[in-house]
């Protein structure tokens, strides 16, 4: 066990708490396509905190109380909020252009309101920059009490309010009939986002706190496409990289705990987004070249069924690859085998596409499939039934299809 | 009056329209494309681009750092294109991705390497200095006719203006393409308008506007002046050229507005010191956008 200290460890523990209920919210801010609304959330606390130093101040008090600057934080982040919503609502801009207008306009106010304090506050460092790219070093144990309480609540209001934002994140309309409020359930959603973020702000910064909101959704959406295990994933990855960053960047100085945390996050998207089964990178190429290989296959062994020969540079190797021709291009015994197999399943979807009684069945067509993966043996029979029934019709048919299928 | 003002302000002044110019005039194109915040993540990605311009070539000069931001502004874009299409996540989403994650690679080296010689901090890169682009050679008005004293204008003046004259040629030269690719993709196609280069040329010259408006003026004006301006011109009127045109007028207007409050309004309130230029220009750009929003003639969209 690492040895870092009662003061780190609470930090870890508490950007741990921290990153669960970030990573479970983000999850519910990127179904409802809104990450980027946690950008004007977090830079819109930069003037409440200026503001709540300087009334603080005013008051005689030391002006850092973690408390004090938090509660001002989540103030103005709510203006913002709102501000967001109120031009989202009445007037023409979209909602990006909201987001960007407000988190530009009160990031600016807030770095006036910074420049004041330090003129005013000379010969008293604020250290209200830390709050920019956050910083844990050298912070207070009550601080990191705070921080630890405010992870552990933000994550038990969220799996509180797990259910009905699901709901309202997947079906608003049938939310509303269950007797929710998918405007309550947005704001309640949005209002959790801003908790996170403001707990967050002393750890991660305000700048990069919106990473925890949209990294561990991200990453956590290539694995699953149930939103409860998205979610619940989310949590995880928000989580390991919430306590891991803050451990690491207690190693050794020169490591901030806000980028390190975030870069932890973004190891772990990108471990996501070339691994995860299906969606990822790495299963996509496989896909991909899988398939290739099932049509160039398909394609040869056709070809040699009909007697021509197969030219294609890929197609020779997999073929003789597969043992399946000689060297000099003629079908080999077992090719000639497949060759038929191939060329009896063609003509079987040939009369099935042409039964209209069989359409759904036929809709299964993609040059590729083995009809006998989607017919069973009874249907088969009485497909072949058919085939030799209507033979001449059939021919016609098959005829008709390869000349469909040369024009094409 | 003029001994004062010319060497200490005219060139902030002069820098801080330049820049909110050349930010706020391709802000119309991305703000009608739903491509409002690629400034904001431009803004981030500089970051890193700097730094890493700074540590390859050692020197804390204007160009290798230039050159490296907007680098890092064209493979983020790539960057988010990826996430994008192959990860098929949402645009929004894949933005905040990759600009947060380079922002984040751009502290963690700022942190890890020995800059402490140079002024290049994350501080720096959000306020700019605008305040501290004088041009001491000056004496009074005449120097503006004094070619010596002209030799000594700050650097960061002559590039904002080029980089404004470059902004404005891309957008004067490919106005009807660009005009048609933005508000119908599709028409546009048929009239053989190669959409998607064009729209990546947009956002290429937006990153150099970036750029060069980070170097001088630092990142908070780049976000405000490429949304605030064209969205409260947007609330303005319906037709493009008179959009753009309101957009030039609320940028300069935020840039000398807010430098002015900046500088002299403290005094004026009775306290020695300035505040940040850069932000209040931000803020300024705000209160514009809120009396647009307001009070706009076509602020609900089309008054039909």
């Amino acid at each position: 066990m690492i040895d870092i200290g009662y003061n780190a460890t609470l930090v870890a523990i508490g950007a741990g708490l921290l990153g669960v209920a970030a990573g479970v919210i983000g999850a519910f801010l990127y179904f409802r396509k809104r990450s980027l609304m946690s950008d004007a959330i977090s830079h819109a606390t930069l003037p409440g905190v200026a503001i709540a130093f300087l009334v603080m101040v005013a008051l005689g008090g030391e002006g850092r109380n973690l408390v004090g600057l938090l509660t001002g934080a989540a103030l103005s982040s709510l203006a913002g909020l709102w501000l967001v919503h109120w031009i989202n609502r009445n007037t023409r801009l979209g909602e990006d252009a909201a987001i960007g207008a407000i988190l530009s306009v009160f990031f600016g106010f807030g770095i006036v309101l910074l420049t004041v304090i330090q003129t005013i506050g000379a010969g008293r460092q604020a250290g209200l920059e830390s709050f920019l790219l956050g910083s844990t070093a050298g912070m207070l144990r009550a601080d990191a009490y705070v921080i630890a309480v405010g992870g552990a609540l933000a994550l038990i209001a969220c799996l509180i309010l797990r259910r009905p934002m699901t709901l309202v994140s997947f079906d608003a309309e049938y939310a509303a009939t269950q007797g929710l409020r998918p405007g309550r359930v947005d704001m309640a959603m949005m209002t959790l986002a801003l908790a996170v973020t403001v707990i967050g702000l002393k750890v991660v910064g305000l700048i990069l706190i919106v990473a925890l909101l949209i990294l561990p959704a991200v990453a956590a959406r290539f694995w699953s496409d149930r939103s409860e295990v998205v979610a619940l994933l989310a949590g995880v990855i928000g989580g390991v990289s919430g306590a891991v960053g803050a451990v690491i960047s207690s190693l050794a100085p020169g490591l901030p705990t806000g980028p390190i945390i975030v870069l932890v996050a973004a190891a772990l998207f990108t471990v996501s987004l070339i691994l995860a089964p299906t969606r990822g990178v790495l299963a996509g190429v496989i896909a991909q070249l899988r398939f290739r290989h099932r049509v160039h296959m398909r394609q040869g062994l056709l070809a040699l069924a009909h007697g021509h020969r197969v030219h294609e540079g890929y197609t020779l190797r997999l073929l003789r690859r597969a043992g399946l021709i000689r060297a000099d291009g003629v079908a080999t015994s077992e090719g000639q085998r497949e060759a038929a197999l191939a060329a009896q399943d063609e003509r079987r979807w040939t009369v099935l596409r042409g039964r209209p009684e069989a359409a759904t069945l036929a809709a299964h067509y993609d040059g590729l499939t083995p009809i006998d993966t989607v017919l069973t043996s009874d249907q088969l029979t009485e497909l072949d039934r058919l085939m030799k029934q209507g033979s001449d019709h059939g021919h016609a048919t098959i005829r008709r299809a390869e000349r469909g299928r040369s024009d094409g | 009056m003029g001994n004062e003002f010319v060497p200490l302000s005219l060139p902030p002044l002069l820098i801080g329209c330049l820049a909110a110019l050349a930010c706020a005039l391709p802000g119309n194109f991305l703000l009608l494309r739903r491509q409002a915040l690629i400034g904001d993540a431009i803004s981030h990605v500089v970051l890193p681009g700097i730094v890493v311009g700074f540590l390859v070539t050692g020197t804390s000069s204007t160009w290798p750092m230039m050159l490296g931001a907007a680098a890092a502004a064209v493979v983020a874009v790539a960057l988010i294109q990826l996430v994008h299409r192959v990860g098929r996540i949402e645009p929004g989403a894949a933005m905040g991705v990759v600009f947060t994650t380079l922002f984040a690679a751009g502290v963690l080296l700022l942190e890890q390497s020995d800059t402490s010689n140079v002024h290049l901090d994350v501080e720096h890169a959000l306020y700019g200095n605008l305040e501290s682009l004088i041009w001491l050679d000056a004496t009074g008005w005449s120097s503006l006719l004094d070619p010596a004293a002209l030799v000594w204008l700050p650097p960061e003046l002559t590039r904002m203006a080029v980089v404004l004259v470059l902004v404005m040629l891309f957008i004067g030269l490919l106005w009807r393409p660009l005009a048609i690719s933005t508000f119908d993709e599709g028409f546009a196609r048929t009239l053989g308008i190669r959409v998607g280069p064009l729209g990546l040329a947009l956002v290429i010259v937006s990153a150099i506007a970036a750029v060069a408006a980070f170097d001088a003026v630092g990142s908070i004006i780049v976000i405000a002046m490429f949304i605030c301006p064209p969205a409260a011109a947007r609330m303005m009127t319906d037709r493009l050229l008179v959009q753009v045109g309101w957009s030039a007028l609320f940028a300069v207007a935020s840039a000398i507005i807010g430098y002015v409050l900046a500088g002299y309004g403290p005094l004026w309130l009775g306290y020695s010191d300035s505040v940040s230029a850069a932000g209040m220009i931000a803020t300024v750009s705000g209160l514009i956008l809120a009396v647009a929003a307001m009070f706009g003639p076509v602020r609900k969209g089309r008054a039909a």
